[in-house]
This record gives structure tokens, sequence and C-alpha cells, in this order.
């Protein structure tokens, strides 16, 4: 009985975790620039990390597996925003200014 | 670019030898534990990895300040809970905004003040706003972030500081 309840919620789990990789995906098509490109894509980074691998530690469950697996969420959560961040950083380096060459907004791009 | 380097309030060389002794440590319990396997090829790889880690740690600084130096607190638990709420909330407005039939963007960038924050709580700071989708932190210098957001709402929400004060309420003592 117990095993059903898991299942269920880790297969809803999954499926939206999916769902939001698939998105990120979409909107890193969409999006006009480097910047909103990168916005796009950490829906995928941190949302659909966080759901999938929970999805699966509900499938392990109390085992070492688990344990592996909330340790590499962890690090993935702390190790992304970081190659995030270099990435930024570097295209700004580059001369990938923020708001220049976005075209399809209403903000202070010149 | 590497501002550890230029502050050297290294601490005295027995101190760093035992910081170095407990990072090896620490990274040697890590691969047995994840690795569970005791093949001698295994061990080796494991050995060459902390040792390569153990190189590129030194070689960036990372023994120059105080090691060690994010402490966990229930605190700390706390926050998490916050920011996987946030995460989860501005996942759907960025969802909802990639999925419209017209991308309506207004992207902004602002220059948040970080400077009451220790270095450590503004990395906490800098990545907690990568991590939610619709913002992310382009530089951090001098005490201040540089921040771009996907919409307007979003600087708005990020220059009202909440995000500001909860992190700097994590170390509080």
């Amino acid at each position: 009985m117990m095993g059903t309840v898991f299942d269920i919620a880790s297969w809803v789990l999954l499926t939206f975790g999916g769902l939001s990789v698939l998105i990120g995906g979409i909107g890193a098509l969409r999006m006009p620039d480097l910047f909103t490109r990168m916005h796009a894509a950490s829906v995928t980074d941190s949302l659909g990390a966080i759901l999938v691998l929970t999805g699966v530690m509900l499938q392990a469950g109390l085992t070492l597996a688990t344990i592996k697996l909330a340790a590499i969420l962890l690090f993935l959560l702390l190790t992304s925003p970081t190659a995030s961040n270099a990435l930024a950083t570097a295209a700004m380096l580059a001369g990938n200014k923020p708001g220049i060459d976005t075209t399809s907004n209403r903000s202070d791009a010149q | 670019m590497n501002p550890a380097r230029d502050n050297q309030t290294a601490p005295g060389s027995a101190g760093r030898l035992r910081a170095y002794l407990m990072f090896t440590v620490l990274l040697i319990a890590a691969w047995v534990l994840w690795s569970g396997m005791f093949k001698p090829l295994l061990l080796a790889l494991g050995a060459v990895s902390c040792a390569l880690v153990v190189y590129i740690a030194v070689r960036m600084g990372y023994f120059d300040s105080r090691v060690f130096a994010l402490r966990f607190n229930l605190r700390l638990l706390g926050f998490w809970a916050w920011l996987l709420k946030e995460i989860v909330k501005s996942s759907l407005e960025v969802a909802r905004i990639v999925l419209a039939r017209k991308l309506e963007l207004s992207t902004r960038v602002v220059e948040i003040d970080v400077s009451q924050l220790s270095p450590v709580d503004q990395v906490i700071l800098g990545n907690s706003i990568t991590l939610t989708p619709g913002t992310l932190t382009l530089d951090a210098d001098d005490g201040k972030l540089l921040v771009h957001a996907l919409t307007a709402e979003g600087a708005a929400a990020l220059e009202e500081g909440e995000m500001l004060r909860r992190v700097a309420a994590i170390h509080k003592d």
C-alpha cells in the first residue's frame, strides 16, 4: 500500500521534472539573447533537477543510493549557479553586454 | 580576480598543515563512502583525484583564508525551505513567459549593495539569486552584486530585499 503511494508520488515528481526540463529547453530556443536564454535554462537546472532527483530518490527508498542522490542534488545546486556565474562573467568580459541586443522587450535598451 | 591572494591573513604553517590534512582526509573519506569498492584501480584513481583536488584548492588560494567557513545550522535549513518555495514560484513564472504565444520580456539590470554581508553570505546570496529562475547574478565585485532580471517585477522584488534579509539572518549570532 505504502509502495503504491510512493510510486505515484515518484511518477508525479518525475513527470513534472521532465516537463520543467522540456520548458527550459523550449525557452532556451525561444529567448532572444544569451542572458535571457540562461534564465530559461535555469528552470532545467534548478526545478528540473530537484523534481527528477527527488522522484528517483522515492524509487530508491531508504538505501545508500538515496543518500548518494541527495548528495548529487546538493552538489548540483551548489555548482550550477557557480557555472552560470562563470558563463555570465565570461560573456560580459567578451563584450556581450546585457540589455543591448535584446530585441523584443520593453526594457531600457537603446 | 583573486581577492584571497591580496589579503594574506594566512594562518601559521602548523595550522595550514592541519587544514591540508583535514581537507585530504575529508576527500578520501568521501571517495571511499561514495565508491564503496576497494579494487586497487579504483583506490588509485581516488588517490589521484584527491591529490588533484588538493592541488587545485591550494592553487586557487583556498587555504589562504578561513577554511570550512560555511557552517551548518538549523536556520540554513529554514532558508533552503524558503528558497525551494521561491524556486518553484519563479519557475512557474518563467514557464508562463516561455510558453506564452508572444514573449513578454522586460529585462532589467540592477545593482544590489551587499557590503553588509560576509564574503560567504555574499556567495550564498549570489548563488541563490542565480538558482531562482528569472534572476541571474552577472558579477560580484566590491560588495556589490550585478543582477540581470528577466522581468521588471523580478528586479523590483530583488531590490525590495527580502532575500538579502533572509541570507543575513542565517549566520547572525
